[in-house]
């Protein structure tokens, strides 16, 4: 940086302090500068994601409650909602835990494989949604790898719950590890240290220092996941066979709705969804604010 | 560690506790992910391999298969260089300008993050679609938005709209502005300035926000499924492709698709894991 900043002054050699007239025109252009900054961003984030959100939540509200009501009498609609809802919260819970064993892991250890774990940990945000559904079909399908194996023990995977639950971790393993991970990395190893020489187990320990710290990451971790994985459609379509009242997601839900051409009910069940994640997503964002970086 | 030994004899010696728990929660760690992220990449190369060359060349000569992915490489081509571009522009604006209702502007960043994709498409739906708030302004003019490529354009930028943003203005923050005047009063120009000081020092973060984007913008499906339409050799994307082959019962076509698109993430990633690298080192200096 030192250096390119040299060259601008071999470019440029006249004195620093600019005339009078000159500055008052540099003030004005500063001003003009931002004020056009400004314009660009708003309009870009207006109308690019403020103006189509209102659009849903305008039509979803526009029916008022009959229509909230309507779209959630049509058969299979509160099961959908239900089997999202209850699937993304086994998500977050599983996710949490699991994922901060993982992070704590990669944080403390140093063992052969550690590089490849950290790099697994990442692919699921780079791995296609789509792509993700085929692979759990491509592995526990039927005529597949193992997925025969599991049938012949009367355990189906694909086309049922746990197919999906297992398309619902491995979207969000991320989130809960790559939240808590920079934390653990922040914590002073002498509070742990001074713990253990007073006689605390190692459990104890983990417990009483190591997780208040690490909580409000790992909620957040949580809530990130709970929100994904509440409308999380491309993992899921190809693997869940949207059964009925059985295996169909709200998200799904909503797109039979909109093939359908029942936008206002689609409206008003996305209105409901979206107010959910985005609560979740606001409430994550106070908890992590404020947390040295 | 070692008074404590002698207070409370344990079962097993302190060493091999320690080695235990350790090893343990390594194990732990690496079958979870391994069961959960590697097993599911082994089946999708086992299945896509045991279709067979017969399937792979007849894949890549069926002129859909080959439409499905310039469409996904062109869409992906724009949504890139829109989020880039106006992605560094918010992030200036978040990190530099405080004016009220900056907080907002954050807040609305953040939300297609909180928005399932199966709502954005309905979102262009109700925009675009019969009845929507600009679907005769366009249709007088003979353009056709919805179920024709510039709505999936629309819903995958909506969708890639925050990673650049986020990426960006945390580095910019901590980067503060010292550098930047220092260029100004030494008569540097705006543009100047900002592609000689700011730019080399937010790259690392810009790569690491373009690759997710790239990578998010290859994959969509929920919300390009609603409004494209489903024209196949027209408004079908890659991913679309795959959902068409797996409808009609062409698994094997499908696991051949997924299997290609799955190798461009992973190579992707290794762009990822580069850049997140060099961003963690440059904001540790």
């Amino acid at each position: 940086m030192q250096e390119q900043v040299g060259t601008l002054v071999r470019e440029d050699p006249r004195p620093a302090k600019p005339a009078a007239g000159s500055r008052a025109r540099q003030v004005a252009r500063a001003a003009m500068g931002r004020w056009s900054l400004r314009s660009v961003a708003l309009l870009y984030l207006g109308l690019m994601v403020a103006l189509p959100t209102a659009a849903v939540v305008i039509r979803g509200f526009g029916g008022g409650l009959a229509a909230l009501k309507e779209a959630l009498d049509a058969p299979g609609a509160h099961q959908a909602l239900m089997l999202s809802v209850g699937l993304a919260a086994l998500t977050a819970v599983i996710n949490a835990v699991l994922g901060t064993v993982v992070a704590y892991v990669l944080v403390r250890y140093r063992f052969v494989g550690r590089g490849v774990l950290s790099t697994l940990v990442d692919i699921p945000f780079a791995v296609p949604t789509l792509v993700t559904g085929v692979m759990l079909v491509a592995l526990y399908g039927p005529n597949s790898l193992v997925g025969g194996f599991f049938i012949d023990h009367g355990f189906q995977i694909i086309f049922a719950r746990p197919g999906i639950l297992l398309a619902l971790l491995f979207v969000t393993l991320p989130l809960v590890v790559r939240t808590v991970q920079p934390v653990l990395h922040q914590l002073d190893l002498a509070e742990e240290e001074a713990a253990r020489v007073l006689g605390a187990s190692r459990w104890v320990t983990f417990r009483k220092v190591v997780l208040p710290h690490l909580r409000s990451a790992v909620v957040a971790g949580g809530l990130l996941s709970f929100a994904r994985a509440i409308g999380e459609y491309g993992a899921v379509v190809i693997l869940s066979g949207n059964l009925l009242n059985k295996t169909l997601t709200a998200p799904v839900f909503i797109y039979q709705l909109i093939s359908d051409f029942k936008p206002d009910a689609a409206a008003a069940v996305a209105t409901l969804l979206f107010g959910l994640s985005f609560t979740l997503v606001l409430v994550t964002e106070r908890l992590t604010r404020g947390r040295p970086a | 560690m070692s008074t404590q030994g002698e207070l409370r004899p344990a079962r097993l010696s302190a060493p091999t506790r320690k080695r235990l728990v350790h090893g343990g929660l390594i194990a732990v760690a690496l079958v979870y992910v391994g069961t959960l992220v590697l097993a599911p990449l082994v089946g999708i190369t086992w299945a896509a391999t045991r279709a067979g060359w017969h399937t792979w060349s007849a894949t890549f000569a069926d002129p859909t298969a080959r439409h499905a992915y310039v469409l996904t490489g062109v869409i992906t081509l724009v949504t890139v260089v829109v989020t880039a571009i106006l992605g560094v522009v918010v992030a200036l604006v978040l990190s530099r300008d405080l004016f009220p209702g900056r907080g907002l502007l954050s807040a609305v960043a953040d939300l297609p993050i909180a928005i399932s994709p199966v709502i954005v498409g309905l979102m262009a739906v109700l925009l675009f679609g019969t009845g929507g708030w600009f679907e005769s302004w366009f249709s007088a003019r003979g353009i056709r938005i919805l179920f024709a490529v510039p709505s999936i354009a629309i819903v995958t930028l909506f969708i890639c709209i925050p990673f650049v943003i986020r990426e960006v203005t945390p580095i910019l923050q901590e980067l503060g502005t010292e550098e930047e005047q220092a260029a100004k009063t030494l008569g540097a120009t705006s543009l100047q300035t900002f592609f000689r000081v700011t730019l080399p020092n937010i790259r690392w973060g810009l790569l690491y926000g373009i690759a997710l984007s790239t990578a998010r913008a290859i994959g969509e499906v929920g919300a390009v499924v609603v409004v494209s339409g489903l024209i196949a050799g027209q408004t079908e994307t890659a991913t679309l492709f795959i959902l068409r082959a797996f409808d009609q019962f062409h698994d094997e076509t499908g696991y051949v698709v997924a299997l290609t698109l799955a190798m461009v993430s992973i190579v992707l990633l290794a762009g990822i894991e580069i850049f997140k690298h060099r961003e963690e080192k440059e904001l540790s200096r």
